[in-house]
């Protein structure tokens, strides 16, 4: 199994009451709530994380793109995947994902691919998402052109990264007279792409169709179990079979001496990422057209957003927290049940503070990794 | 008065057509276009016009019981397919009335074509945006915020909100929204394009507002009466967004007034 350290760079030196008070973390939450000074030494500890992960032997160092919140400062993740290009010397490093449709210009996500790919010499994941629902406020994009902005412009990059230019591109929503990446991309024909998501049919199935890696975010083992079943299944209707190298979970790993010390540790810092960092209306998280109307009809209110605790989350399978050999043991199980070969490590959430987030990830370098990097390639 | 609710294909759509009133030949035709919350009632509002009017409350393309064609994605969209369904039905003489969505939507027919109208009137109409003026955002509250937010008259909130509403209709208003962020979700409520022709409707035409509207405040009732030529505007004291439904008696009683003058019985 490949381990990548995976950081939402959350506004994690704040008081998250102020987020409870308001109602959410995401769109509207004020900036004046935002103090540069803070954000400033929260950035430099953060890309500090990644490059001191990359020391540690995990295999990559991941970043993505949230707008407008406390739950993740990196509206431009190109920023961050930039100024680790030089400085993570090994690890490959996963910008996961940039969100296709809220551009109104995809070349640019094309160009900056294709310039992070060449300084760092090929080890550039390209991850592409849609954006969630609250960014479809944020940026003003029409939610009911999502999915079809998202694919439209995966086809432009795609085809600006691997064919021969200048050409011309006339789609509905994107239109170039020439398309000549200067630079082209240092990985032929492209980089990996990888795709994120929450678990949507739709998405799986393409995933799986273009054989891109899927990756799962913020799930219950035994639905991730499901999702990446059926991406298998989705690889054989299209004519192959899917390996476990495609199928990518994404949690939160937390290792202390003994479980009641990991979980006493890590409770009030995954709690708050679940229940303050991700809280949000039902109205602000799915903008009417982000899923198809058909698909909105089974998704009801009362299923967002349930406060959780510690236990739940750990008892859920979402996140694992324990000591080292419960920790080994149930990354096993899970592996076994749910079939993958990247394990997306969240080592800092929440509000965890930087001599225990250090402290986790050279638990888990020490006590985790060594045990799966052989095993299953 | 008595209304027949009929499906029938107009404009090459299968759209549910409410029409009651007058005889046909007895009153002039009135086209009345809803908002975005759609048209699945005959309402007192509409039962007041077809007094004097042979009424016709279709419901758009996208909404309700009608189907959804794939060219719809723009409120032009829509004002096209009603000046085709006006060809289509042969109207002439006829008296337009849009609410909201539906008048942005005949406003935009009406700069494009005014030659099968009799007068214009828009009541609350999105379409038109004034520089600086706060607007209510509908689509981040929930259903029950957005109501209050759009009803100046609490105690009338209170009443729509404790009325039982069944699946079927819950299926129509979740379509109906889906229909109008396509429509109205980038810029929001507005075509920056409309207001420098305005200037070319050449029929009658009359500005209805509540006082109190929040979602498009009095401000842009105003800017429609500036644009279009020789417009009269009717403020309704102590109403908000939704005329139709918080004051259908005064607001059916202005319109009709208006209309009155239009054909000089006034």
């Amino acid at each position: 199994m490949k381990f990548f350290n995976f950081h939402l760079m959350p506004y994690a030196d704040m008081d998250v009451s102020l987020i409870r008070e308001h109602g959410s973390a995401w769109v509207t939450f004020p900036n004046r709530h935002y103090d540069p000074k803070v954000g400033a030494a929260l950035y430099n500890r953060y890309l500090d994380e990644l490059e001191y992960a990359d020391r540690l032997g995990f295999d990559g160092v991941c970043v993505n793109e949230h707008h407008q919140t406390a739950y993740g400062l990196m509206p431009v993740p190109g920023v961050m995947a930039g100024a680790l290009a030089r400085s993570v010397k090994r690890a490959r490093i996963a910008v996961l994902g940039r969100a296709l449709p809220l551009v109104s210009n995809p070349l640019s996500i094309a160009e900056e691919f294709a310039m992070l790919d060449n300084i760092c010499h090929g080890r550039v994941i390209a991850g592409f998402v849609r954006g969630i629902g609250a960014e479809y406020h944020s940026t003003g994009v029409n939610p009911a052109e999502s999915l079809a902005r998202f694919q439209e412009a995966h086809d432009l990059i795609i085809r600006a990264w691997s064919e021969p230019g200048p050409f011309e591109f006339d789609g509905e929503y994107y239109h170039y007279r020439y398309v000549n990446l200067w630079p082209r991309p240092y990985q032929a024909p492209h980089p990996p792409v990888w795709v994120p998501s929450q678990g949507s049919a739709e998405t799986i199935a393409w995933a799986a169709r273009h054989r891109y890696t899927y990756c799962q975010t913020l799930g219950a083992i035994k639905t991730v179990a499901g999702f990446f079943n059926k991406y298998r299944e989705e690889a054989d209707k299209a004519g192959y079979a899917a390996s476990w190298d495609q199928c990518a979970w994404s949690t939160t790993i937390y290792v202390a001496e003994t479980d009641e010390q990991a979980l006493r540790e890590a409770g009030p810092h995954a709690e708050a990422i679940q229940n303050e960092f991700l809280r949000m209306p039902f109205e602000m998280l799915l903008p009417p057209g982000y899923t198809s109307l058909e698909s909105f009809r089974h998704i009801q209110p009362d299923m967002i957003g349930k406060p959780q605790t510690v236990r739940s989350l750990n008892d859920a399978g979402v996140i694992i927290i324990g000591s080292p050999s419960t920790v080994r043991e149930r990354l096993a199980e899970y592996q076994e049940l749910a079939g993958f070969n990247t394990a997306l490590v969240k080592t800092q959430f929440g509000t965890l503070p930087a001599d225990m987030t250090r402290a986790n990830m050279d638990a888990i370098a020490r006590e985790v990794l060594p045990y799966f990097q052989d095993a299953r390639a | 008065m008595s209304h027949a609710v009929t499906t029938r294909t107009l404009g090459g759509v299968r759209i549910k057509l409410m029409r009651g009133g007058a005889p046909p030949g007895g009153g002039a035709p009135l086209l009345f276009l809803h908002g975005a919350g759609g048209a699945s009632a005959w309402l007192p509002f509409m039962d007041r016009l077809a007094q004097r009017h042979d009424l016709w409350v279709p419901e758009h393309p996208g909404f309700g019981d009608s189907d959804t064609p794939p060219w719809l994605k723009r409120v032009e969209d829509l004002a096209y397919y009603y000046l085709d369904v006006l060809g289509e039905l042969d109207l002439t003489g006829v008296h337009l009335v849009g609410h909201s969505l539906g008048g942005w939507t005949a406003a935009a027919l009406a700069i494009k074509d005014c030659s099968r109208l009799a007068s214009l009137t828009l009541i609350s109409a999105a379409g038109v945006h004034v520089h600086g003026v706060q607007r209510l955002d509908n689509f981040m509250g929930n259903p029950e915020q957005t109501l209050r937010g759009l009803i100046h008259d609490q105690r009338i909130a209170d009443q729509l909100l404790a009325m039982d509403v069944p699946p079927e209709e819950r299926d129509r208003q979740l379509k109906n929204r889906f229909t109008t962020a396509r429509l109205v979700w980038q810029p929001r409520s507005y075509d920056p394009y409309l207001p420098p022709w305005l200037h070319r409707i050449r029929v009658p035409a009359h500005v209805v507002w509540g006082e109190h509207d929040r979602l498009f405040p009095l401000r842009i009732g105003e800017e429609y009466q500036r644009l279009i030529p020789g417009a009269r505007l009717t403020v309704l004291p102590g109403c908000g967004h939704l005329p139709p439904i918080e004051q259908p008696e005064p607001c059916a009683a202005a319109v009709l007034q208006f209309l009155d003058g239009v054909e000089g019985r006034a």
